[in-house]
């Protein structure tokens, strides 16, 4: 391997590593579900193998994911080496040394209180020292995206940035800016209070803060999901992208409206005036509405891909496409369930209705779509692109890879519509068992549990085959001269930078309606008269 | 910026579905007054117990409806049964001494968090007699999923 793939591919590794433990902590709660009477089941065992499969899902194997394939677009897109790798790999090892401590204190049974650690539930300080330690690390990799991309401008000035940067930089916006509030929680509230040198926390500052950074933290695993539907999905299908400048229109409004939207996930909460969550309301819905233009041309350019290769007819152009490629099979199949998803995400934000599906196993339902196949099976998709590249090997057990997509459709579909079923009829999530006394209203979910099981057990399958496909690619893959990772070409020429490329510009929007949707909220919150809670740890 | 017919088409379109999805929201809270629960008010948690506001916690009915004080806790709820009037609108005032947990009645769309040091207030009008099942639906512990009550909604004596 050379020396420059490294970098990439010892974050990808992290991320492929802690994506094939949280996978298992999924398995031992699908089975707990059903109700299985195994040795290890037990409350203690659930709830902590649920707080794994969360911080391991969502925050280390996603951050590293796109940690590594910014790397990836810089070396490959801007095609120049990482400026600044010293940089590039202490914000690796910080990184790697936080998730390890917050790993630590969870499966030592010190941390379960989730991945959304709302206090007053009291975790082991390692663990909030560690989650921070995780993100400080995803600042020095900003800092390096940044950092490349003004020496790219300085070479190359009024040329537009290539498609594939410029929705890698929205990422990095979004993820700046979303962090500061979660930056906030750890430092000033909950980091002290665990280490004892404050005695209480306001539990609903707390969720402000947490929220501010929860929401946008979805685009920033969607995003680059979104670049690689936008500059490598195309080329794979064989054809172009369709629209450019949609693409950036698209990376543009997300870096607005991705983070004053916090309040749709304190719809149920006391202590924030209505008045509020029906603004952030309105803002979430308009978040809809670059997601429905992504849809129109991704599907366009593979319209496009599949009559250049002689498709006539209105539909005919779907079969000419390459079904059994396994990026190609991924990213499609991500795009169809991240259509319900999105359409489920309509009705969670839509501010009273929320009070029907507020915590029930809906939700779950709704984000097994969307980070959990739109971006993840993005990211395995890709995985089976870059690995074999870095590696400089041939991708081993093609055949898993061809059918991993497949199994991961057929298991979220069983998952998700069960719980989506379920949550309607107001099971709770994360629960570790669904008796409560055998009231009739529980009992009413146990068939559609079992489904939910069953759908978990697929996608471990599913999961079990992406892994097996990764460790044989990297150990026994044969060696071979790898091809470079090729970009979509638009349908029309990329004209010089314009409106859509200037960052600061859309930065300093997007901090502003930042400041319009929170800072009277929060302002107002912080002056009223409030009561701290000491903490809990009841596990 | 040129964008195709048919792409132009689809943006408007997808815009107006926007519009439409905000119109529902602003009807629904407005003319329906479908709106969360957003009760702005404070208690200390350590002395919810000797607070006035929650010092006895049940049902008090009224002619013109009633009014339930209860208390979601590590992990119960006090009281366990609830007994309120059909027909006629209900205010539940809650609060937690505790960590933070949830409050929803299944099969209802009353559901709120709870959480200490604030006080979660709605009201609601139940049409159909019957036993309903009160779940916490926030990860309050290893104890979560035991965590129930139950409401008993009675014919209103006419």
């Amino acid at each position: 391997m050379t020396r420059a793939n490294r970098l990439p591919y010892a974050h990808l590794w992290v991320a492929i590593l802690a994506f094939g433990t949280a996978a298992a902590m999924a398995l031992m709660q699908a089975l707990s579900r059903a109700s299985l009477d195994l040795p290890y089941r037990s409350a203690k065992m659930y709830y902590l193998s649920v707080t794994a499969h969360g911080v391991l899902m969502a925050l280390v194997f996603t951050t590293f994911f796109i940690m590594g394939f910014g790397y990836v677009v810089i070396q490959g897109a801007l095609r120049q080496e990482v400026k600044g790798a010293g940089v590039a790999w202490a914000g690796f090892w910080t990184a790697l040394v936080g998730a390890g401590l917050a790993v630590w204190a969870i499966l030592s049974g010190k941390a379960t209180v989730l991945y959304t650690f709302y206090p007053p539930l009291k975790a082991h300080p390692a663990f909030y020292i560690g989650l921070t330690l995780v993100v400080v690390g995803s600042w020095l990799w900003c800092v390096v995206m940044i950092a490349n991309y003004l020496a790219w401008k300085r070479a190359h000035r009024g040329d537009a940035v290539p498609l594939a940067m410029h929705g890698m930089l929205a990422t990095v916006i979004v993820w700046l800016i979303a962090t500061m509030g979660v930056a906030a929680e750890m430092l000033f509230l909950l980091i002290p209070w665990s280490l004892g040198l404050t005695q209480t926390i306001d539990p609903v500052l707390a969720r402000m803060l947490f929220w501010f950074f929860g929401h946008p933290l979805v685009y920033f695993w969607l995003l680059p999901a979104y670049v690689v539907w936008y500059t490598i999905l195309p080329k794979v299908a064989g054809g172009r992208l369709f629209s450019d400048p949609l693409a950036r229109l698209v990376f543009v409004l997300f870096i607005i409206l991705s983070t004053p939207v916090g309040f749709h996930h304190q719809a149920m909460d006391p202590g924030v005036p209505a008045a509020w969550k029906l603004l952030h309301t309105f803002l979430t819905l308009w978040i809809l509405y670059p997601s429905f233009v992504t849809a129109f041309t991704v599907t366009a350019s593979l319209e496009v891909a599949g009559r250049m290769k002689g498709a006539t007819g209105l539909l005919d152009w779907l079969r000419k496409l390459p079904w059994g490629e396994p990026l190609f099979a991924a990213v499609a199949l991500s795009m169809l369930l991240f259509a319900v998803g999105g359409f489920g995400g309509a009705i969670n934000a839509s501010f009273g209705m929320n009070a029907l599906v507020h915590n029930t196993a809906w939700i779950q339902g709704h984000f097994h779509l969307t980070v959990g196949t739109a971006s993840a099976l993005t990211f395995m998709g890709l995985a089976y692109h870059l690995v074999p590249r870095l590696a400089g090997r041939e991708l081993e057990l093609g055949l898993l890879a061809k059918v991993q997509p497949y199994l991961w459709f057929l298991g979220m579909l069983l998952f998700s519509i069960s719980n989506h079923a379920t949550g309607l009829m107001g099971m709770p999530r994360r629960v570790f068992e669904a008796e409560y006394g055998g009231a009739a209203a529980a009992q009413a979910w146990s068939g559609m549990t079992g489904l939910s099981a069953i759908g978990g057990m697929v996608l471990f399958t599913s999961a079990a085959f992406f892994l097996l496909v990764m460790i044989g690619t990297a150990l026994a893959g044969k060696r071979c001269e790898t091809a470079p990772l090729e970009w979509a070409e638009p349908l029309h020429p990329v004209g010089r930078a314009g409106l859509l490329d200037r960052f600061g510009l859309w930065t300093v929007v997007a901090i502003v309606l930042v400041a319009i949707a929170y800072a009277v909220p929060l302002w107002t919150h912080v002056r009223m008269a409030r009561f701290g809670s000491p903490g809990f740890s009841p596990f | 910026m040129n964008v195709p017919l048919y792409e132009r088409i689809w943006m408007w379109a997808a815009g107006g579905i926007v519009v439409s999805f905000i119109s529902m929201v602003f009807v629904g809270a407005l003319g329906s007054a479908l709106r969360p629960p957003s009760h702005v008010e404070t208690v200390d948690p350590k002395q919810v117990f000797t607070d006035a506001r929650f010092a006895t916690r049940g049902v008090t009915v009224s002619p013109t409806g009633a009014t339930v004080i209860a208390v979601g806790m590590m992990f119960a709820f006090d009281p366990r049964e609830i007994r309120v009037p059909a027909g006629r609108p209900v205010t539940f005032r809650i609060t937690s001494p505790d960590v933070t947990h949830g409050f929803e009645i299944v099969g209802t769309n009353a559901n709120t968090m709870v959480i200490p040091g604030y006080v979660s207030q709605f009201t609601t009008t139940f049409a159909r007699p019957g036993e309903y099942l009160i779940v916490c639906n926030e990860y309050c512990g290893l104890g979560h999923h035991q965590m129930y009550a139950k409401l008993i909604v009675e014919e209103a004596a006419p």
